[in-house]
């Protein structure tokens, strides 16, 4: 059985053009498609991963164009759909004005209780 | 050793940009003083900590010339812990993310590094006693 | 051993976040696990008697049991004497006891 791993994320946009992902968001991903048994909090500004609105698309340098922008709600439903639970702090998103008609289909709020419970029960907890 | 225990790291940071790198460089060395085996799985710009093309420098501010400066590569605190590990009976395993390598063109890393990626990390993960994860901060 | 081990990197005079932080431990704490909070690089300076101290020493009343890297308050001229009472001065090699010990370790 594998350990079941807590990915907490707070960090939100760092690098994401250039990587053309977040790279947690991605790292998480990778490790689910080989077995590992993961949930996902959005904490800080994170929670503006879960708004279904994102739009990087259009950047261009001299006459480089970026074919493949990042799409983190894409990325964020993507692991919903592989059975990744996602949360999203609650009070983090009501802070950054995010209401929970603008997320991603299946990210579920979750309160600082919650966060406390999700780190008991998980046997790895990494905090990104 | 008694109680020798598996330890796990994940490091980010690229280096001479975060203080992160030197406390990750100590946790590492604490471990293997202790005995632990350890392995680190460099991500992003911690895969350039093990470049073997890094060079020293004086420092002419201070008036030191490049043997006075002695400053340090990290890719040679990597060799001594290293070497510390061998000398302790343990093992340090240093896995750079294949992918951060090639975007970043630091290919050429130090003896005994070697390519990975996510899986890897997570297998290391499954298989220590315990690890940690010291992210990096836009 | 067990239990946890926040490891805050992250100083209050430079970041709002680290209250949230503080307030994680106590909520492990709260739950009954021993929780250590090691304040490491930036992350000592609340550690000097300063008028972000009395956020640890809330800590301390709610069991979190604060302490602060040895090298880093040294290298940012911290002495013991300066230290406000609820935070102990320890080596590095804290956190490892502890991942060796099974606890779960955060760093932030």
């Amino acid at each position: 059985m594998p350990k079941r791993i807590l990915q907490i994320l707070e960090g939100a946009y760092r690098a994401t053009i250039e990587e053309q992902d977040d790279t947690v968001v991605w790292f998480t991903h990778a490790m689910r498609a080989g077995g590992a048994e993961l949930t996902v909090v959005l904490r800080g500004n994170a929670v503006n991963y879960a708004v279904r609105a994102q739009d990087a698309a259009g950047l261009q340098f001299g006459g480089r164009k970026q074919t493949q922008p990042p799409d983190l709600a894409r990325d964020v439903a993507k692991l919903v759909a592989r059975g990744v639970p996602v949360f999203a702090l609650s009070n983090d998103a009501a802070d950054r004005g995010i209401g929970v008609g603008e997320m991603v289909d299946g990210v579920q709020l979750a309160d600082r209780a919650k966060l406390t419970r999700l780190i008991a029960e998980h046997d790895l907890v990494f905090h990104w | 050793m008694a109680d020798r225990k598996q330890l796990a790291f994940l490091l980010m940071d690229a280096p001479y940009e975060s203080s992160r790198t030197t406390t990750a460089f100590r946790l590492v060395d604490a471990a293997l003083r202790h005995g632990h085996h350890v392995t680190v799985f460099a991500y992003e710009g911690a895969v350039a900590l093990s470049f073997a093309r890094q060079a020293q420098h004086a420092n002419a501010v201070h008036g030191r010339d490049l043997g006075e400066e002695d400053h340090p590569n990290p890719k040679d605190w990597i060799a001594a812990l290293q070497e510390q590990a061998r000398q302790a009976g343990a093992t340090l395993t240093w896995i750079n993310c294949g992918l951060c390598v090639d975007e970043r063109g630091v290919g050429e890393a130090i003896a005994d590094v070697r390519r990975g990626g996510p899986v890897d990390f997570w297998k290391a993960a499954e298989a220590a006693d315990n690890t940690l994860v010291i992210p990096t901060r836009g | 051993m067990a239990g946890y081990v926040l490891i805050e990197s992250r100083d209050p005079f430079e970041s709002n976040d680290v209250a949230y932080y503080y307030e994680l431990a106590a909520s492990l704490a709260a739950d009954g696990q021993p929780v250590t909070l090691f304040l490491v690089q930036n992350g000592v300076l609340p550690a000097r008697s300063s008028t972000r101290t009395p956020g640890l020493e809330a800590l301390a009343r709610a069991g979190v049991r604060v302490l602060a890297d040895d090298f880093s308050l040294r290298e940012r001229g911290i002495g013991r004497e300066r230290l406000a009472p609820c935070v102990e001065p320890a080596p590095i090699d804290v956190v490892t006891e502890h991942l060796a010990g099974g606890a779960k370790v955060l760093w932030h």
